[in-house]
């Protein structure tokens, strides 16, 4: 990157600028919340990495359901370790961001619910995905059958190709009708 | 690049020197052809508009990054020597005014959004409550904006002129404190009900001077005054109007009831919430939702009991009609009574009686709605129904109160007017009465100089009315907050410090602690700002006490909510409410302007107050304007476009055309619907299709290998015995041909199964593997038959399983085109 990661440089200002969604402000501010999440003495090395379970404690991510998916998807380790870098964290920022366009957001909001990465919203995809959802209040658990009808009409109204699962075009035809996808998919430092 | 290689007549004519050919390492654009510069052109353009897209490309950072940097090389390389001879500077110039202006725009979006006031407070309220609360805090703030702008206009081109450049205070009648009430013009009581001092000042109509130009500046102060009114009701039609047609335009197309659980399921969490406790809420109302919707769908025919339902939701309407006539009548009585305390000299009554009427508004305006909460309770709905309901409801009563203040108000008008000819002719007898009395004493008096104080006033009705509205919009403000402070703020103290010494846990049973009412609030507020739009002609000061009410507003609310409410149980969806809100909020501002256009179109103005004084109407300020200061044509052609002969034409085209649009979007709805139709049968025809062939193909494939495996084994057998050619010959056509329908079933299942992995996107079958070398001849499978068999003849021993097979297919395929060359 060429200057030290304790303060972006004016180039690197510009070209994140160029290729996200986020404001000047709101770069320099992921860039402070992000130093400070690493330790001290990798606060100035230029490709630190913050672990996940560090990316967990932020208060915008905590109560989460999806947090980890959304550490998963973002990160660009290999293997998948769900540490991110100061350009996977500006990468996460820019498609939770107020501007960011529907095609991307429900881009990775398909990635996001894709538990087991195969390309696709599969019957195990989503029932992870009501789990996520209702799971936290132990009383109010689905039961076996509530969730299978849940699924079946999921897909009934979701597949159009009738092959048993969601794949991407599926999934942003429904998501482009919803009228408040874009104001939820959000997360703002 | 391509290399190039040009002849000296497609130089350009500067460049002669630069011949160059077979120029391997660089291009240079001066000894280009045209349509190579062209080419050069659009690639340079495509580099741009991929560097602009960039930000939508879900692609990792670094690729990003990597690609930014390429194309930028690219465009900076070429860009700058693009541009032919005498265009080049300006080429160059253009470009460099392009970046530049891309960079301030790029500066002014980020000023601006800095600029967003209480952005960290909404923030902190929606991770705490949830997007469906905050929205009601984003609706302030747009409103806030609003306003500000509405102030900007009536403080700017209003309030100031008059007050710099108009006479100053005391020097017509018009701007003087009567004398009778000047002894007690300044006392706070007087002040607060916005009279004394209050009224003879530039925040009243009565005030201004009907001089036509004011000051140096020659400034039109009648004109002014009108047209800031007109354009205060413009400017707010068009912002409502403009925000309607982009929330209209996200939101997709209305609400789509096919995708329920879909959406249910996708959409439903809010990213925004950050707080334990409310993602517990979340959670909870997301299962609630799924639970409701399930039991919904599987009960959807169960009607019991219809009759009994209708009936009761008959009732039920009935005695909301009920309550909503009671409480129109009981306004009108009041505001009658009042007029009857004015007449008898406000003075003897209390201050209960005083204010009867704005007291009275705003207790209904706030027992009502829990009435019609407590009479939806018979009628059964869905919770988001049952919120329809009592929004409507909560409407139809602000409205019939506010008419009914509308029309009780003009009963005073006309009571005023009357009022005003007798003045008017209390004034000439006064005045012939002082004439002859300075006329008695000396022949050659002075003339008498008469202190403005002492004049007789008419009674200025246009003053009356704004300080109606101003005394209503204080007493509003008054018990919203007194609202705010006991029943959220006391009830939460109570609750909490009560609760160590109750039998019951109050904070989980009656009354705990209070939700914050969006829906009601938000009604509140627009109901606000229709009595503003209402008032302001009258009372230019209303905008400047909206503002200064709005900004106390955010504050003491962002401050309530945090302190004394809890996150809602039910949690409801923003977006769908968005544009009901801001339909409200037309239907508002179309009625609110009415009684405003009524009463300056019918009523003749006060003959000794306000700019138009004088007039016959007051929209004659617009004809005067236009016979003394603009030239004469412009007259004439202005009289001509108002003649009813061309008005109603023009009136009537825009009808057709609003019909014409209408109906075409009514029909691209439709064709929406019949292509999303289409769609899903098509691919489900195909689906079926694919399915269908796939598995007869591969159906054959296996009765062919059977009888492949078979013919081998009987040929085998019968070499044996068999020496002869002709019975090589007959079994070697006993293998050929099933052997040949088994490439062809082989070709056909590569075909559909290819087919179906397109459409699958899956590439986890090995099929491709196999059959990979065999699919460039598929298309070729048909011309020779007599090649193959001596070939099938000399690999004979291997045609016992498959893979041995696509062997002798791959010397067909090189073989075949040979052939077709020929």
């Amino acid at each position: 990157m060429g200057t030290t990661a304790s303060q972006l440089g004016k180039a690197d200002l510009s070209e994140y600028q160029e290729l996200t969604f986020l404001t000047k402000q709101e770069i320099l501010l992921a860039h402070k919340r992000f130093t400070e999440l690493l330790p001290k003495e990798e606060k100035n090395s230029t490709n630190a990495r913050v672990p996940m379970t560090k990316i967990l404690t932020l208060p915008e991510l905590k109560s989460n359901p999806f947090k980890e998916r959304i550490c998963l998807v973002f990160s660009t380790t290999n293997p998948n370790d769900g540490s991110f870098s100061f350009d996977d964290f500006l990468d996460f920022l820019s498609a939770f961001s107020d501007s960011a366009t529907l095609e991307i957001k429900s881009h990775y909001a398909f990635r996001i619910f894709d538990f087991d990465n195969d390309g696709t919203l599969s019957c195990g995809d989503l029932e992870k995905l009501v789990d996520c959802l209702t799971y936290e209040s132990e009383d109010s658990r689905l039961t076996t059958e509530e969730m299978r009808q849940l699924i079946t009409n999921i897909l009934e109204e979701s597949d159009i190709d009738k092959d048993g699962t969601v794949n991407l075009s599926e999934f942003q035809h429904v998501i482009s009708r919803s009228p408040d996808f874009v104001s939820s998919f959000k997360i703002v430092l | 690049m391509a290399i190039f290689n040009l002849s000296s007549e497609q130089e350009t004519s500067e460049e002669e020197d630069d011949k160059e050919t077979n120029d391997d390492d660089e291009v240079r654009p001066e000894c280009l052809s045209p349509e190579e510069l062209e080419k050069l052109k659009e690639a340079v353009e495509e580099k741009k508009k991929l560097i602009q897209s960039l930000k939508g490309k879900p692609w990792p950072m670094k690729k990003k990054l990597v690609t930014l940097r390429e194309s930028q090389e690219f465009v900076e390389k070429y860009e700058g020597a693009l541009g032919k001879g005498k265009g080049r500077k300006l080429y160059a110039y253009k470009v460099m005014m392009t970046k530049k202006w891309v960079k301030f725009q790029r500066d002014f979006e980020n000023f601006k959004t800095a600029c967003i006031p209480w952005e960290m407070k909404i923030k902190e309220i929606e991770s705490h409550f949830g997007s469906s609360v905050a929205s009601y805090f984003i609706f302030l703030r747009w409103m806030y904006g609003i306003n500000m702008i509405l102030f900007g206009l009536t403080f700017g081109l209003v309030m100031v002129p008059e007050a710099l450049m108009g006479r100053p205070y005391g020097s017509i009648p018009r701007k003087t404190v009567p004398r009778a009430e000047e002894a007690s013009a300044m006392d706070f009581a007087v002040l607060w009900d916005f009279k004394g001092y209050a009224q003879y000042s530039v925040l009243f109509y009565g005030f201004y001077n009907n001089q036509r130009a004011v000051g140096w500046l020659k400034f039109r102060m009648p004109l002014s005054y009108f047209l800031v009114g007109v354009g205060t009701v413009a400017y707010s039609y068009m912002v409502v109007i403009r925000t309607m047609a982009r929330n209209a335009n996200e939101s997709g197309i209305g609400d789509d009831n096919s995708f329920n659980f879909s959406w249910k399921m996708f959409t439903s969490w809010d990213y925004l919430i950050g707080n334990p406790e409310t993602a517990d809420n979340k959670f909870a109302s997301i299962t609630t939702s799924f639970k409701e919707a399930i039991l919904e769908e599987q009960e959807s025919r169960k009607d019991d009991n219809i009759h009994l339902t209708r009936f009761l939701r008959v009732l039920a309407n009935f005695l909301v009609l009920c309550c909503l006539a009671g409480s129109g009548y009981l306004i009108y009585f009041v505001v009658r009574r009042s007029q009857k305390f004015t007449l008898e000299g406000l003075e003897n009554h209390t201050w209960w009686e005083r204010n009867e009427v704005n007291m009275v508004m705003s207790l209904l305006g706030m027992f009502c709605p829990m009435l019609f909460d407590v009479i939806s309770t018979l009628e059964n709905y869905h919770p988001r129904v049952a919120l329809q309901w009592q929004l409507g409801r909560i409407f139809a009563l602000f409205l019939g109160n506010l008419y009914t203040f509308i029309i009780a108000l003009m009963d005073e008008i006309n009571l005023k007017r009357k009022e005003e000819t007798i003045v008017k002719f209390n004034i000439t007898t006064w005045e012939t009465s002082l004439y002859n009395s300075s006329m008695s004493g000396n022949v050659t008096a002075p003339p008498v100089t008469i202190h403005p104080a002492d004049v007789p006033r008419g009674p200025c009705w246009e003053t009356m009315v704004g300080q109606e509205f101003v005394r209503l919009i204080i007493s509003d403000t008054m018990t919203t907050y007194i609202t705010l402070l006991i029943g959220d703020f006391l009830r939460a103290v109570l609750v909490r410090f009560l609760n160590y010494c109750w039998c019951w846990d109050l904070e989980a049973g009656f009354p705990s602690y209070s939700e914050f009412d969006v829906s009601g609030n938000v009604l509140g507020l627009i109901f606000n700002q229709g009595m503003i739009w209402m008032g302001s002609f009258y009372a230019p000061c209303l905008p400047a006490l909206n503002v200064l009410r709005l900004h106390v507003s955010m504050y003491l609310q962002c401050w309530a909510v945090m302190c004394c409410n809890v996150p809602q149980e039910r949690v409801f969806k923003a977006s769908g409410s968005n544009n009901f809100y801001m339909a409200m909020l037309l239907v508002i501002l179309f009625l609110s302007t009415l009684p405003a256009i009524y009463t300056i179109v019918t009523i003749p103005p006060s003959f000794d107050c306000g700019p138009f004084s004088g007039k016959n109407r007051m929209f004659d300020v617009i004809q005067e304007t236009l016979e003394s200061d603009f030239p004469a044509w412009f007259s004439k052609v202005f009289s001509y476009a108002s003649n009813p002969g061309l008005v109603l034409p023009f009136i009537l085209l825009m009808v057709l055309a609003i019909y014409y649009l209408q109906s075409t979007s009514k029909s691209y709805k439709e064709a929406n619907v019949e292509l999303k139709k289409k769609l899903q049968m098509q691919n489900e025809e195909n689906k079926k299709k694919n399915k269908q062939a796939a598995l007869k193909a591969q159906m054959d494939l296996e009765e062919a290998r059977k009888a492949a495996t078979q013919a081998a084994e009987h040929r085998r057998n019968n070499n044996a015995s068999f020496q002869s050619q002709e019975g090589e010959i007959h079994n070697s056509y006993s293998i050929i041909i099933p052997i040949l329908i088994l490439q062809q079933q082989q070709q056909q299942l590569l075909l559909l199964l290819l087919k179906v992995e397109e459409n699958h996107g899956r590439n986890d079958r090995n099929h491709n593997g196999r059959y990979g070398c065999s699919s460039a001849g598929g298309s070729a499978s048909q011309p020779s038959v007599r090649g193959p068999i001596s070939r099938c003849y000399s690999n004979r021993g291997n045609s016992q399983y498959l893979p041995g097979l696509s062997q002798q297919t791959n010397p067909r395929i090189y073989r075949t085109p040979s052939l077709q060359s020929h």
